[in-house]
């Protein structure tokens, strides 16, 4: 697994609650969520399945649902609850008003 | 503290009894006793094992290793002759004695074999040619024995003689059965259902039937040579098999005191009457004077029994209705519950088609099926066992409940191949389904969620669950979910509505966090409440964006390289010159990919990037087409009598006026429409969720429940009205009251058919609830509520709202034609 070294990539604003924004960070391209319970996800942008775009996926406080053929996967481990490939899950948090991702 | 649990029995009723025990992490050391030297086997196989369809091995469901595997203490060959019900033990006929905190009896049912003259021989058992058909060793000594002689004659033309006919036939050349009643099967089928049946098991299997035929003596002395009959007639074998029924096995509950009629008695908890630590199930039992020899009712009952005896104390057998769906002897047959209407009131309808062997019937009282036949044809068995268990609304066309109208044609699952796909969208095989059972999954949405099966286009749901419950031995677990409006809210669509009102929850997070315990969010759920809030509530609906599918938060319908369509309104299919002007500019500077005519009528711009629409609808400066939504669509019309010779109606004023009225109303489905100026059609108004047909006379037909889509139905006709307002009020009431009623992702074409024509046209049309004006006024606010949604292009709704979300690689692209 690829390491990303702690990157700010903007405001906490910019994501909407309950929504997610594709940021690319070192040439990988990561879809970062905003729970509603306030705490932040970050997994791969592309879906591995058909390659769809999971930032435009609807969440809850655990999984995100692939908008093109609705897979869905673990938003904390990464792991596919439809038989697909697992995501990989990046560390991320909010400092104050930024998200910062990676250790 | 863990108990002693003993089981009398070791068929298929005690092991499946013991399994769900074991599911249920029941804490008790199992000691089971069998008759037969065996584990357990599937004995509604014996009769392929007979005629060499089947090995022993495939035959068996826990093999020995299963019962050390599982912990279980079995005592093969072993046979209880007491239970001492006072001391709690159990007394084996070789001399043993165990004790028990908790007995289940489940010792089924022996052969019953007919006072015949010559059948057994005293003290030495059965006439060495006759056998019992019951047991796997039965079937071991019939095959040994058949294989050295040449004639045989079954006696019983029930399920279990024509099987073991049809069986023997593997291996001598003459059977005969002999029935003693006037008709094949008499118990399940009507006379000419039998007598159809009689003819093909003559015609094409070859076997002599001869009813009314009463065996009243063996004859031969060491060998068998032939049976004589009650009229005299002698037939000439050298092997006898009886078939004539089974009789519960119930003398050692006799024996021990227990209540013994026709089988045990047990109460709805499957406990013997009286006896609170004991337990009986399957065959042997008798409950609400009910005994039952088919497979399904003791899958039930061991439910029922594990679930009790596990602690779960509120449980209730409360009988079952009880259907067969066979080949018997090769031919299909089905059948459940009445043979015969039992009054002048039952609707009974019959087809009969004597040339191909195929009978049909159907017994129907107050509306709900109460009893079917079918023979030669089982290709609907399986929709009418479903309408019969679960008594459900019948087609108002009679005709579907025999013949497939239209619709798909159901495949019958046993004789569909491992490979053969079953979701023709996610490339789902019958294997994979079976797998998905096999490794746990009993529920059919569970199976749906594991495997994607029917996640598509959802017309394959029902093949998918009659496999599921075929692979899941007759029954798939009942799904509490199913009745759900979303799967992440616990309640189905009135409760829910009810629910959200008395709370007055106006955002779909309100809804999860006062209506789910634990206050669990569901991602799936989400687009369904925010869909179904939008109907309740209109303009005060808290729109929170996060709830909305992407289609709906960038107006746009996503692609699969994760790129946009864009569909602007043409009301009717009917443009100009300067609208196409405008297209055609705004597609060369965008450098649209590809521009298509769509199939209701318009003009699709495909491949566009997220964060060109809100400039694009700017361009275009025209209303979105909504061709995104589960909403209302578009209205396709004909030409009309504007310009079309034929036109009797003005179809093209009347779609436009129904479209520029419920444009963007949202529902639990799309809403697409057309409007036909003459009965020709050429606008496909019959298979719309709402089709609207001119008629000379001034007159307009309104159809609905129409689909051409992944189902094909033609709408039920729902009003003759004389005036275009008229269409306009009857459409804006039949859609507000699909938009209440129907379920989630509820097409019109199951909604319909659901609530039933007639049903719909007294609310919609006659107004006998006396709720039009209300859905009237529940229209006209949602339509007064309508906000053109690409006016939002100026501000974003969101941060980033149109941002792109796969900004680096390039997909897999929608090839571009020249």
């Amino acid at each position: 697994m690829k390491t990303i070294t702690a990157t700010v990539l903007g405001a906490l604003a910019d994501i909407p609650l309950g929504e997610g924004r594709t940021y690319t960070v070192q040439d990988t391209m990561i879809a970062v969520f905003r729970l509603r319970d306030g705490s932040l996800r970050a997994v791969d942008a592309v879906c591995p399945h058909k390659g769809g775009p999971l930032a435009d996926g609807q969440i809850d406080n655990r999984i995100v649902v692939c908008p093109l053929h609705l897979n869905s996967w673990d938003l904390a481990t990464g792991c596919s609850q439809s038989g697909q490939p697992a995501l990989t899950v990046y560390p991320v948090r909010a400092d104050g008003d930024h998200i910062i991702l990676g250790d | 503290m863990t108990q002693r649990l003993v089981v009398i029995g070791n068929g298929m009723a005690g092991a499946r009894t013991v399994e769900e025990i074991l599911a249920r992490g029941g804490d008790f050391t199992v000691t089971m006793f069998g008759d037969e030297p065996y584990g357990n086997y599937n004995r509604i196989m014996l009769s392929n094992l007979l005629a060499g369809v089947e090995t022993e091995e495939g035959i068996f469901l826990n093999d020995l290793s299963w019962y050390a595997e599982n912990g279980v203490t079995l005592h093969t060959s072993t046979r209880i002759e007491r239970i001492d019900a006072e001391s709690r033990t159990v007394h084996a006929g070789d001399g043993s004695v165990t004790p028990y905190d908790k007995l289940i009896i489940a010792t089924g049912s022996s052969a019953w074999i007919p006072p015949i003259t010559g059948i057994s021989r005293p003290g030495r058992g059965y006439h060495q040619g006759v056998f019992a058909f019951r047991t796997l060793d039965d079937t071991r000594r019939m095959i040994t024995y058949a294989r050295r002689h040449e004639r045989a004659v079954v006696i019983g033309g029930g399920l279990l003689g024509l099987e073991a006919a049809r069986g023997l036939q593997s291996h001598l050349s003459s059977v005969t059965l002999l029935h003693a009643a006037g008709h094949l099967m008499n118990a399940q089928l009507d006379e000419v259902s039998g007598r159809m049946l009689q003819q093909s098991v003559e015609q094409k299997l070859g076997i002599e039937v001869v009813c009314d035929a009463m065996t009243t003596e063996i004859l031969g002395k060491s060998e068998v040579t032939g049976v004589r009959l009650a009229d005299g007639r002698v037939i000439d074998c050298d092997i006898v098999v009886v078939a004539a029924g089974i009789r519960p096995n119930t003398a050692v509950a006799a024996d021990s005191g227990l209540p013994v009629e026709r089988g045990i008695v047990v109460d709805d908890q499957m406990r013997v009457a009286g006896y609170d630590d004991v337990y009986a199930v399957g065959e042997c039992a008798q409950h609400r004077g009910e005994l039952y020899g088919l497979v399904a009712p003791l899958w039930d009952q061991a439910k029922v029994l594990a679930d009790h005896i596990t602690g779960h104390v509120d449980v209730m057998y409360q009988g079952s209705k009880t259907s067969t769906k066979l080949k018997v002897a090769g031919i299909d047959v089905a059948s459940m519950g009445l043979n015969a209407p039992a009054s002048d009131d039952d609707e009974v309808i019959v087809y009969s088609e004597p040339t191909r062997g195929i009978h049909k019937q159907v017994i129907i009282r107050d509306g709900v099926l109460v009893g079917a036949t079918l023979v030669g044809d089982n290709s609907k068995a399986s929709n009418l066992i479903q309408l019969f268990d679960r008594g459900l609304a019948l087609p108002e066309n009679r005709a579907e409940l025999m013949f497939d109208i239209g619709g798909a044609v159901e495949a019958s699952v046993e004789e569909m191949p491992d490979d053969a796909q079953v979701c023709n969208c996610n490339g789902v095989s019958k294997g994979a389904v079976c797998g998905a059972v096999a490794s746990g999954c009993k529920t059919v949405s569970g199976v749906m969620d594991k495997t994607r099966a029917g996640k598509g286009c959802g017309t394959c749901k029902p093949l998918v669950q009659r496999i599921v419950e075929w692979a899941n031995g007759g029954a798939a677990e009942e799904d509490p979910a199913a009745s759900w409006y979303v799967p992440g809210v616990p309640m189905p669509k009135p409760e829910l509505m009810a629910a959200i009102r008395r709370f007055d929850l106006k955002s779909v997070s309100s809804v999860f966090d006062k209506l789910v315990p634990g206050a669990v969010h569901d991602a799936k759920s989400k687009m369904g409440l925010a869909s179904l809030l939008k109907m309740m509530w209109a303009d005060e609906y808290v729109d929170e964006r996060d709830a909305r599918f992407i289609n709906d938060r960038v107006h746009a319908n996503i692609q699969r390289d994760g790129t946009f369509s864009v569909v602007p309104q043409m009301k009717g299919g009917v443009t100009t010159p300067a609208q196409l002007r405008k297209i055609a500019d705004v597609a060369e500077k965008y450098d649209v990919p590809m521009v298509k005519l769509t199939g209701g009528q318009r003009i699709d711009l495909l491949g566009i990037p997220k964060e060109q629409l809100p400039a694009m609808w700017a361009d275009l400066d025209m209303p979105s087409g909504y061709a995104y939504a589960k909403s209302f669509r578009t209205v396709k019309t004909c030409v009309g009598s504007d310009y079309c010779r034929f036109g009797v109606g003005d179809s093209t004023a009347l779609g436009i006026a129904l479209e520029e009225r419920y444009q963007g109303l949202e529902g639990p489905g799309k809403m697409k429409l057309a409007v036909t100026g003459c009965p020709r059609n050429c606008a496909e108004a019959y298979c719309k969720d709402l089709g609207v047909v001119a008629i000379d006379g001034g007159k307009w037909e309104i159809y609905v429940g129409g689909a051409a889509g992944a189902h094909i139905r033609k709408g039920d006709l729902l009003a003759t009205v004389g005036s275009a307002d008229e269409v306009i009020v009857l459409t804006g009431r039949f859609l507000q009251y699909y938009r209440e009623n129907a379920n989630w992702l509820e097409r019109t074409y199951t909604f319909v058919p659901r609530i039933g024509i007639d049903r719909i046209r007294e609310i919609v049309v006659d107004d006998t609830d006396g709720i039009a004006a209300a859905l009237d006024t529940a229209v006209e606010v949602a339509v007064q509520a309508y906000r053109d949604p690409w006016k939002e292009r100026a501000e974003p709704a969101t941060p980033g709202q149109f941002r792109k979300s796969l900004p680096l690689t390039v997909l897999p692209q929608v090839p571009v034609r020249a």
